[in-house]
């Protein structure tokens, strides 16, 4: 019998659960690889070679060498984990999150100073998509 | 006898530690948060706690894929800071105590609670953020910590009511120690926020607030929350507060709140912040 997933109608979320982590188990575990300063430097010298040495499915680089973070979580990444890569960038979990949300840092910044995003219209998927 | 005197719960958000670490506490920008600790750090001066229960999570610092335990104790006798990307948090080694964390580990599993022993492990901004902002920059933390980590990355974590539990049976364990120790139990993480996808940034103080009034006045009705509740209301990230369970169930039914502070935003996250003692 199928697992209640729930959480599956909240829009613009994805939830960690064993589907994801198993297709992202080599994702993030480059990631992990980075939490080493000369696997930092080996991987942004030549990003590609350094992917290479991963089994990973060629979406997952793809997405990692267009820094395209909603892409790496729907092929299996975690937020934790894909962390390593901007922490590698100098990126802040800011700078990431405004990334995913298609707002620039400036507007994301000044979204969350005004008390962050409302729950108002963004609980179901439905009532987010009639918005 | 060792005797739990107080709890306290406290979002643990990395850039506030990046904040602490870099000297920008009196920006616009963070400080109105550091100020709602100002009477917690001259509280906890007086209390001296010997030693702290640490309820927190890893965020794939310690953990990695490889192996994910739902809830770990830390049996060691020191854990060093960990490298998160960018070095170690310039803060002191944690000194544990081992003692009573395995007094803890055998009282706590023959109670149903079947916990992960870790003797080695670094530990992250989880458990060193709350650290910092409870004690401010200090060569050497003033009392002795047992980590206690609970998987909120990979999904489910425990329920509340299983956290709620346990924090009852950490009690029970630590109650049946027989060296006086005054020990605080701490849970960490949320208050609400979103990490990831599009829906990042949300923000539900509503949510907050009714959860600390219930964490304060109804913890057996905030225990039946269920996971999806956090997770709509309060974001994926945000049902890292069933670690605040944990700390309620290690307190009386009757608690006095003596310190609450809640604020919007640290970088994605709102910050809640409550000490509480026994009635």
């Amino acid at each position: 019998m199928a697992l209640n997933k729930p959480y599956e109608n909240i829009p613009g979320t994805t939830m960690f659960d064993g589907d994801m982590a198993r297709r992202g188990y080599h994702l993030n575990q480059f990631c992990m690889s980075l939490l080493k300063p000369e696997n930092r430097k080996r991987f942004k010298s030549n990003q590609r070679a350094y992917l290479d040495e991963w089994p990973m499915k060629e979406a997952q680089k793809l997405a990692v060498l267009n820094r395209d973070y909603n892409s790496m979580i729907a092929n299996g990444g975690n937020i934790y984990f894909l962390a390593k890569i901007f922490s590698t960038d100098e990126q802040s979990f800011e700078q990431a999150a405004a990334s995913m949300t298609g707002l620039s840092r400036q507007e994301y910044r000044k979204m969350m100073l005004s008390g962050g995003r409302s729950p108002e219209g963004n609980r179901y998927k439905k009532e987010a998509e009639d918005g | 006898m060792a005797k739990v005197t107080a709890g306290i719960v406290t979002s643990h958000v990395p850039a506030i530690g990046a904040a602490i670490d870099n000297g920008q506490t009196g920006t616009d920008y963070w400080k109105p948060l550091f100020k709602g600790f100002e009477f917690s750090k001259k509280w906890i001066r007086e209390e001296k706690p010997d030693v702290v229960i640490l309820v927190y999570n890893d965020h794939a610092s310690a953990f990695d894929m490889k192996i994910i335990p739902t809830f770990a104790i830390g049996c060691g006798e020191q854990f060093e800071p960990a490298d998160e990307g960018w070095g170690p948090r310039p803060v002191p080694t944690v000194v544990g105590r081992p003692d009573l964390a395995w007094h803890t580990m055998q009282s706590v599993i023959q109670d149903g609670f079947d916990l992960t022993v870790i003797n080695e492990m670094t530990v992250d901004h989880g458990l060193t953020v709350p650290l910092s902002l409870m004690f401010g920059q200090v060569e050497e933390w003033p009392c002795q910590i047992i980590p206690f980590a609970v998987n909120v990355v990979v999904y489910p974590p425990p329920s509340g009511q299983r956290c709620y539990d346990l924090g009852k049976a950490l009690r029970k364990a630590v109650e049946s120690f027989d060296e006086d120790l005054n020990i605080q139990v701490w849970g960490t993480g949320g208050m609400s926020h979103q990490l990831q996808g599009a829906r990042a940034g949300l923000i539900n103080k509503e949510f907050d607030r009714n959860f600390l009034d219930h964490l304060r006045d109804d913890p057996e009705g905030l225990a039946q929350m269920p996971h999806i509740d956090y997770v709509r209301d309060a974001g994926s990230e945000g049902i890292e507060l069933v670690m605040w369970m944990v700390m309620r169930g290690a307190m009386n039914h009757d608690v006095k709140e003596l310190h609450r502070f809640y604020h919007v935003p640290a970088s994605n996250t709102a910050v809640g912040h409550a000490i509480y003692e026994n009635l």
